[in-house]
């Protein structure tokens, strides 16, 4: 009706630009919070969380966007690359405000909490295995890794599980959070699974 | 396309203000004027409508006068820990309006003499206030600077008179669900009341304050009240808010965070930068406010700096072990 007539690379880029602002709105949010010190008195506490939790959100939106565009809805599985990078981006942050607030830039503290809070260690696993895959993101990468990359790109699962685990490590007395990211994550992957089972199960029909 | 209503609105009852915000008017306008309603969300709700001043004198015993500088009132009011009211920081001074503080009374059983209840009003007229400035520390490793008002709890306890027996007391947290929904979430695994214990020297000692309230008023419901429990050289956490009952037993008793986790929170929780919570080290502690660029880290000090003045009444234990 009133919708302007877009050729769809235009069309495609747009939704790129809204895509691509969505997911750094909660960083200028953040950014915003710091700079004019509305955060509260402990703004340690709310980076940590909040790069955290959206760290984790976007996980599950990737993850989720394969089984969406399996059930006729792609929006989600044509931006994936961009969720995954955002993904990595917010839990860098998360990263940085650690070594910032708790651990003021001190290796040996740093070694301390590594070694000694199972938490802390399967939260920096997790980065460390995001890593790779944000290096080999590009299309060049890709076209040069080939099989290897899907292999490689694998590791996401791998990432979730440690995500659970850090959330549900974290958790004091409600463990509401784990509960959800478990059952979004844990049925992400349960999806995974089956569609493996179910392709040679077929074949063998 | 425009949307046309048909018919005469209804006024949601969730538009209508509330009577706590409505009286409470004039400070919000005051609050607005000053430019503080940008900084900090749950301002409307935190800003409980009847805080009373109190009349007091300062207190002059060993370790009440902290001389740190006192973490502002809106920081001290606005994140709290109060799980009945919800996990977030921001939880309690958001929720804990709904908690009804008058009437109240508090039960003295167990092994006393003159078992008893005590209202309100017998606790804020029958006592001598004193203000206490005490830093806080709490077992997450962050920490505050209060002027409490207060009274000793050996003031109220020795009015029942133990009896020879008695070796612990017991503390209960009022248990409203209908008033506090963090007791209503169903994934929390805390099994309410929120109980919390000491031994009987520990609750004799002079620093061991009942608080009534801090700078200068009562407290606000989101620091427990009408009345709380402070003991500044254990984790915040034994620092009871909100106290409905006190038993003098002969036996231990079992904490509420023992019972959740008692590998990670002893029944002395001394504060101990050489004991670390097995998830964090306890060595430092952010002083709050605290910022992303001036994090504001300090050095824990053993019994929270109280050493002097409590070191004694741990004599010969290993306090590794009696964590």
């Amino acid at each position: 009706m009133g919708v302007p007539v877009l050729r769809a690379p235009r069309l495609e880029r747009l939704w790129w630009v809204v895509v691509f602002t969505l997911c750094l709105s909660p960083f200028c949010l953040i950014v915003y919070g710091v700079v004019a010190n509305t955060l509260g008195p402990d703004p340690a506490e709310v980076l940590m969380h909040q790069t955290g939790e959206w760290a984790i959100r976007l996980l599950v939106v990737v993850l989720a966007a394969r089984p969406m565009a399996r059930w006729g809805w792609p929006a989600l599985f044509r931006f994936r690359r961009m969720f995954g990078l955002y993904m990595f981006f917010y839990t860098t942050l998360h990263l940085l405000v650690f070594a910032q607030v708790y651990v003021g830039w001190d290796v040996a503290i740093l070694l301390e909490e590594l070694l000694e809070r199972p938490y802390v260690m399967v939260g920096f696993a997790g980065w460390v295995l995001l890593a790779p895959l944000a290096l080999t993101s590009s299309d060049g990468m890709r076209r040069r890794l080939r099989q290897r990359w899907r292999q490689l790109h694998r590791l996401v699962y791998a990432v979730s599980v440690l995500a659970v685990l850090h959330v549900l490590w974290l958790s004091r007395s409600d463990i509401g959070d784990a509960v959800l990211y478990g059952i979004l994550l844990g049925s992400l992957l349960l999806w995974r699974l089956w569609q493996k089972w179910k392709r040679p199960l077929a074949a063998r029909l | 396309m425009i949307r046309r209503t048909r018919h005469v609105p209804q006024i949601a009852s969730s538009e209508i203000t509330p009577e706590t915000v409505w009286l409470n008017r004039r400070n919000l306008i005051k609050a607005a004027a000053a430019g503080t309603m940008a900084t900090t969300l749950p301002t409307l709700a935190s800003q409980t409508p009847d805080l009373k001043p109190l009349s007091y004198v300062p207190g002059e015993c060993d370790g009440c006068a902290a001389e740190e500088a006192l973490t502002p009132l809106e920081d001290a009011t606005s994140y709290n820990n109060f799980y009945e009211f919800g996990t977030d920081k921001s939880d309690p001074a958001e929720y804990a309006h709904n908690m009804t503080i008058d009437p109240w009374s508090v039960e003295v059983s167990g092994l006393v003499n003159k078992p008893g209840k005590l209202n309100l009003e017998d606790v804020l007229s029958g006592f001598d206030l004193e203000e206490r400035v005490y830093r806080f520390r709490c077992v997450e490793a962050w920490s505050m600077v209060v002027p409490w008002i207060g009274f000793p709890l050996a003031d109220l306890l020795q009015r029942f008179e133990p009896t020879a027996d008695a070796r612990y007391v017991a503390f209960k947290t009022l248990y409203r669900p209908k008033e506090m929904r963090g007791t209503r979430s169903f994934t929390s695994v805390i099994d309410w009341p929120y109980r919390e214990g000491l031994r009987l020297d520990e609750a004799m000692h002079p620093l061991t304050l009942m608080a009534v309230g801090l700078y200068g008023k009562t407290l606000p419901n989101q620091n427990g009240a009408p009345l709380r429990l402070v003991v500044p050289w254990k984790y915040g956490f034994k620092s009871i808010k909100s106290i409905v009952s006190i038993e003098l037993t002969d036996q231990q008793p079992k904490t509420s965070w023992q019972e959740l986790a008692a590998q990670e929170y002893g029944f002395f929780s001394n504060v101990n930068p050489e004991v670390d919570h097995p998830r964090w080290s306890q060595r430092y502690e952010r002083r709050l406010p605290s910022s992303l660029f001036k994090p504001n880290r300090v050095p824990t000090q053993l019994f929270n700096g109280y050493a002097d003045q409590v070191a004694s009444l741990y004599t010969g234990m290993d306090l590794k072990k009696y964590y």
